[in-house]
């Protein structure tokens, strides 16, 4: 069975060291934050200013002017910060994010990275993408294996508009969890029940480990 | 003979924003409708200036904030890092009338940051081998490629503040700062808009965010509609569940 949305983000949740300072791009990644041990002592970042980043605050205590890169009502959690937007890009570009988690439209086999545009699609805008994948220290991306028409995500060289170049390190997608390296993609796990051979025909480049 | 820092503070928006002219280059405050100078926002579209440039970084959301200029169709062209689902600059690209620039959001604030801190130009990772490199000179430093990306100035930026004193002080509040304090330094007039006037020494020296020098008018408004985007909330736990989590 492939993984779902939640069990994708528990095993990126796995990923993620004690003690370190992390990025949740919106969507498939924010709901990461859910699981997160307790005492984990994970700060995330939101590059709209927060380091320290807590969960959505109780109903009826939501302050408009406390909101992530989502634009979501969030909290700042004990020990948490708030700074202008230059200071957290410092944190970003500056290599002081260890990890930043992110969602994929494409991933080359190179590492190359597509998440801001469709090729003919509507234009969304670059947002903080192409700085969290340059300067972040660690890219992992979450994303589902296939496209909605069924063509792999996961190809010999994007031809959709970068977001940067190689700079993927492992993929978790709802059939398996892939590492970039310097000869391509390699199998690292599948998800429960889901074999070798049914990722590798999935994917659009050669997979090592098989 | 009166400095640049005198009487600064303004009774009404209109007032802080005397002299706007057609084609101003503006810089707005704001993450989407979070930290929005609302009244100014207001007031620009009041004032009848128009052929405007606004930099912010996304020029409005769900018919709201900065959308209410290009509904008035007063903007020229506009420099912003995400469009997302915000119709109005969706409609206004379709029609051809803007000129939109989209620009990394690291890269935006880098090029603020710069121009208000006399810096013509600097070098970035970001977006190296992307559309944004497209003729811009690449310089290889420590074997890492990186893109000169330059400066930006404006005629105005418009930020919002939680509190400001008459020398133009200013503390923020929360994830309503974002880029308005690096906007105020890169324009050559910036106009703050404070839920409070304060006098001074109100704010503690070590609690300035913003010192005066990078402010020109000040104009006190209280009344903020600040509107949610998404309010994403959690249940309570429940009075039983609590006496329990205290157990």
């Amino acid at each position: 069975m492939p993984w779902d949305r939640n069990a994708i983000a528990a095993r990126a949740a796995e990923e993620i060291p004690a003690g370190s300072v992390v990025n949740l791009g919106i969507g498939l990644p924010t709901m990461v934050a859910n699981y997160l041990p307790e005492g984990h002592d994970v700060w995330l970042h939101t590059e709209n200013g927060i380091l320290g980043m807590g969960p959505f605050p109780y109903e009826g205590e939501a302050d408009p002017q406390i909101i992530n890169a989502g634009k979501q009502t969030v909290t700042v959690a004990q020990g948490g910060s708030c700074f202008d937007s230059a200071t957290s890009f410092t944190m970003i570009r500056g290599g002081h994010v260890d990890l930043a988690i992110l969602g994929a439209m494409q991933v080359g086999a190179n590492g190359d990275l597509a998440n801001w545009a469709i090729p003919g699609g509507r234009v969304m805008g670059i947002g903080g993408a192409m700085d969290l994948a340059a300067g972040a220290r660690r890219i992992l991306v979450l994303t589902k294996h296939l496209t909605k028409k069924g063509e792999p995500k996961l190809v010999q060289d994007a031809n959709y508009p970068l977001t940067a170049k190689g700079v993927v390190n492992r993929i978790i997608t709802d059939l398996a969890v892939i590492d970039v390296t310097d000869e391509g993609f390699r199998l690292v796990e599948c998800a429960a029940g889901v074999t070798p051979k049914e990722v590798a025909d999935a994917t659009g480049a050669p997979l090592a480990g098989v | 003979m009166n400095g640049r820092h005198r009487d600064k503070v303004k009774q009404t928006p209109a007032e802080a924003l005397e002299g706007l002219t057609d084609g101003a280059r503006i810089m707005v405050g704001g993450f989407g409708l979070c930290g929005n100078a609302e009244a100014l926002i207001r007031a620009v579209v009041a004032s009848g200036a128009r052929n405007l440039t606004l930099i912010s970084n996304n020029a409005g959301n769900m018919g709201q904030g900065l959308a209410a200029w290009l509904k008035a169709d007063i903007v020229r062209k506009i420099v912003c890092t995400y469009v997302g689902n915000n119709e109005d600059l969706h409609q206004a690209m379709a029609g051809g009338i803007i000129d939109v620039q989209i620009v990394p959001q690291g890269t935006f604030v880098e090029r603020m940051r710069a121009a208000g801190a006399g810096i013509p130009a600097f070098y970035t990772p970001t977006g190296v081998g992307t559309v944004v490199a497209e003729g811009k000179e690449v310089r290889e430093f420590g074997g890492r490629e990186y893109l000169l990306e330059e400066a930006l100035f404006a005629d105005y930026a418009l930020v919002r503040a939680h509190k400001a004193d008459p020398f133009g002080n200013v503390r923020f509040w929360r994830t309503a700062r974002n880029f308005a304090p690096i906007m105020a330094t890169a324009a050559t007039t910036t106009i703050v808009e404070a839920y409070l006037l304060v006098p001074l020494g109100a704010i503690y020296p070590d609690d300035v965010y913003l010192p005066g020098v990078f402010v020109h008018r000040v104009v006190e408004v209280t009344e903020h509609e600040d509107p949610f985007e998404y309010e994403t909330t959690r249940p309570r736990p429940s009075a039983a569940g609590a006496a329990e989590g205290s157990a």
